[in-house]
């Protein structure tokens, strides 16, 4: 949902990605009609509450997904070729030195009972035919390079002996490995303290842009996306409903999703007096409502946003939204503006 | 307005390699050889072994040797437990006797172990048809009693030491399978399998280097009760004339050959009997004491 922009062919693109979930309550609709799209070299966030589909995004593109789930529709181009037709066997030449992925829980993400070394010297081994000797040589590298001290010595080192951060430093490490062009990253700060969490984003940050390594992050900390990303796309209840560059999203939000979710995220610089929840749940995804999927907890909703689901517009410069009257998120931001 | 600012991060320095060392050096509160049960069960199959293994040094009759002049000796210092109805020598029948049962036991239970393992995992790490092909192979193994299915396939197989190995493959390996399957079924919901297949590791990979090590535990646990299993059923096949053939000594064929003479000679049934009791009896408390010591969350 690029249009304004002209850019030359992007790195990933995802095309109208549909994935659902057999449930016992039925069919879960968990992406209804995503599209994405990565260029070489950027950063885009993914954000959105809970359950509104960005990590079955990510692992739909990766295609790892849970036995229960698949992809209905759609297609997910990497360099042209259609990452969803792949057989398991040609998607395991892909993932690692194409696409690597990092997850929320260093902890869980790596194996407990493998030597810290040997997990980030497998995909060397793997991928690039690398012997014992030369994959530890390369695992050795990579700790010093995203700033495990003493690597010698915590090669040999088991999981539960590092820290959170150092945890994930790993798993970066990990994602590194094979000298990928994309990463995915799921939350990979979420269950880090805010210090930490700091210091693990400016050393992706920096090691991306020194290896021009594309990022998707999804995330729900608008503080994170505002850091890392250039490009921001929101996600509600299975569908993008903004997207654009991360300055004009978050400064000039277009759907009342975007304003809701800026409005619950803490500023320092303006202190409010008291931060703004949406009320409501998300929506079931079962059966979703008629519509706008937002509408029943959108207090601009009118008659015409029960009626038919809107399809993204593009406002200006490569900022599309999906809401009909996103004029009003704009009045509103306006007064609030005067009012301070 | 500026809606999203983050505070300039200064990092806390995470946790530092000296707490870490210091975690390390703490003694870990189960050692193994404070487990009254493993160091027991350890101190009797080592006697066991040592035993069996030393036999040329304990004894200086030949098992299979009959002296007609001397049958069904008593005790004496000669010949420590007597002697049998052809005159052989009945210590030095039990430790070779027991040399030829705990080799087998010790063998027979690798191959159901190896099996087991093998189809546990791919059952519980594929799903679908087939883990529904191998837990239908299981029930049907299940379904008929250890010992009864032992005894109809060496019945089928003909005795001797091959057919032992046979049908205790045959019907052990469930048991593996089962204890594997389920253990798997957990493991590869845990994120590392997920981080492992995302990093386009082929699934016999995940499944050898990622997923069992983290499993096996349980099935070496369960291989130690196993053991005991085997040596009984061993024994028991002897005992009934389909295991190990005479003259080749062995603890079932003694307690066999011993019985038509209970009321007179009973050291010739009992002895091999009791051998048979505390070899079971220390395997089991191996198992206990490493179950105790390996079980996780202890």
């Amino acid at each position: 949902m690029n249009g304004g922009e002209s850019m030359s062919q992007p790195l990933l693109q995802v095309d109208d990605l549909h994935v659902q979930i057999a449930s016992r309550r039925g069919i879960v609709r968990a992406v209804d009609g995503v599209s994405l799209e990565v260029p070489a070299g950027e950063a885009v966030g993914l954000v959105g509450e809970s359950g509104s589909g960005k990590s079955m995004t990510l692992r739909a593109i990766l295609g790892v997904l849970p036995p229960e789930a698949r992809v209905t529709a759609g297609r997910v181009l990497l360099d042209g070729v259609d990452l969803a037709q792949l057989d398991n066997r040609r998607l395991n030449q892909i993932r690692g030195p194409k696409i690597a992925m990092i997850f929320q829980e260093p902890m869980s993400a790596l194996n407990p009972v493998m030597r810290v070394g040997s997990q980030i010297a497998e995909g060397p081994q793997v991928h690039m035919g690398m012997n014992r000797r030369q994959s530890a040589e390369r695992a050795l590298e990579l700790m010093r390079r995203v700033g495990i001290p003493d690597p010698e010595r915590r090669f040999s080192s088991f999981p539960h002996e590092f820290s959170g951060g150092m945890r994930q430093r790993v798993m970066i490490a990990i994602a590194l490995s094979c000298e990928p062009s994309l990463i995915l990253c799921d939350e990979p700060t979420t269950a880090l303290d805010v210090t930490i969490q700091d210091q693990i984003l400016r050393l992706l940050v920096r090691l991306c842009r020194e290896s021009g390594t594309s990022l998707v992050f999804v995330t729900h900390d608008l503080p994170v996306v505002a850091q890392v990303c250039h490009q921001l796309a929101v996600m509600y209840a299975g569908r993008i409903v903004e997207h654009g560059s991360v300055e004009g999203v978050l400064t000039q939000p277009c759907h009342p999703y975007t304003l809701g979710l800026v409005r619950s995220a803490p500023d320092v610089d303006h202190p409010r007096s008291s931060l703004v929840a949406i009320p409501g749940a998300p929506p079931s995804l079962v059966s979703p409502p008629a519509g706008c999927r937002f509408h029943p907890r959108c207090k601009f909703a009118e008659e015409d946003c029960t009626v038919s689901d809107p399809p993204l517009r593009l406002l200006d410069a490569g900022h599309a939204t999906a809401c009909l009257h996103y004029e009003r998120c704009l009045d509103e931001l306006r007064t609030e503006g005067a009012d301070r | 307005m500026s809606v999203i600012s983050l505070p300039a991060g200064a990092g806390s320095p995470e946790s530092s390699p000296q707490a870490a060392a210091a975690e390390r050096a703490q003694p870990r509160r189960h050692r193994w050889y404070r487990q009254p049960a493993l160091m027991a069960g350890l101190v009797i199959i080592g006697l066991i072994l040592l035993a069996v293994i030393a036999a040329p040094l304990l004894t200086s009759y030949n098992p299979d040797t009959q002296n007609l002049n001397a049958t069904l000796a008593g005790i004496s210092s000669h010949h420590l437990l007597g002697t049998d109805q052809l005159g052989r020598d009945t210590f030095s029948r039990l430790l070779y006797g027991g040399r030829v049962d705990l080799r087998i036991a010790f063998i027979a239970v690798l191959f159901p172990f190896v099996l087991g393992t093998i189809l546990g995992s791919v059952a519980g790490y594929f799903g679908g048809w087939i883990d529904l092909i191998i837990m239908r192979l299981v029930d049907i193994v299940v379904a008929f009693p250890f010992f009864v299915l032992i005894i109809a396939l060496v019945f089928v197989l003909g005795p001797g030491e091959r057919s032992i190995y046979i049908a205790i493959t045959l019907v052990g390996w469930v048991s593996y399978a089962r204890i594997i399957r389920g253990e798997i079924l957990v493991a590869k919901r845990q994120e590392y399998v997920l981080a492992a297949q995302s990093g386009g590791l082929s699934n016999l990979r995940i499944m050898a280097r990622h997923l069992l090590p983290n499993v096996i535990t349980q099935a070496i646990i369960y291989a130690m009760s196993d053991i005991v299993q085997d040596i009984l059923a061993i024994v028991t096949l002897s005992y009934l004339g389909l295991g190990i053939q005479p003259p080749t000594p062995d603890w079932g064929t003694m307690i066999s050959n011993g019985q038509d003479f209970l009321t007179t000679h009973w050291q010739l049934s009992t002895i091999p009997g009791l051998a048979v009791v505390v070899t079971g009896l220390g395997l089991s408390l191996i198992g206990d004491g490493l179950a105790d010591l390996l079980r996780p969350g202890q």
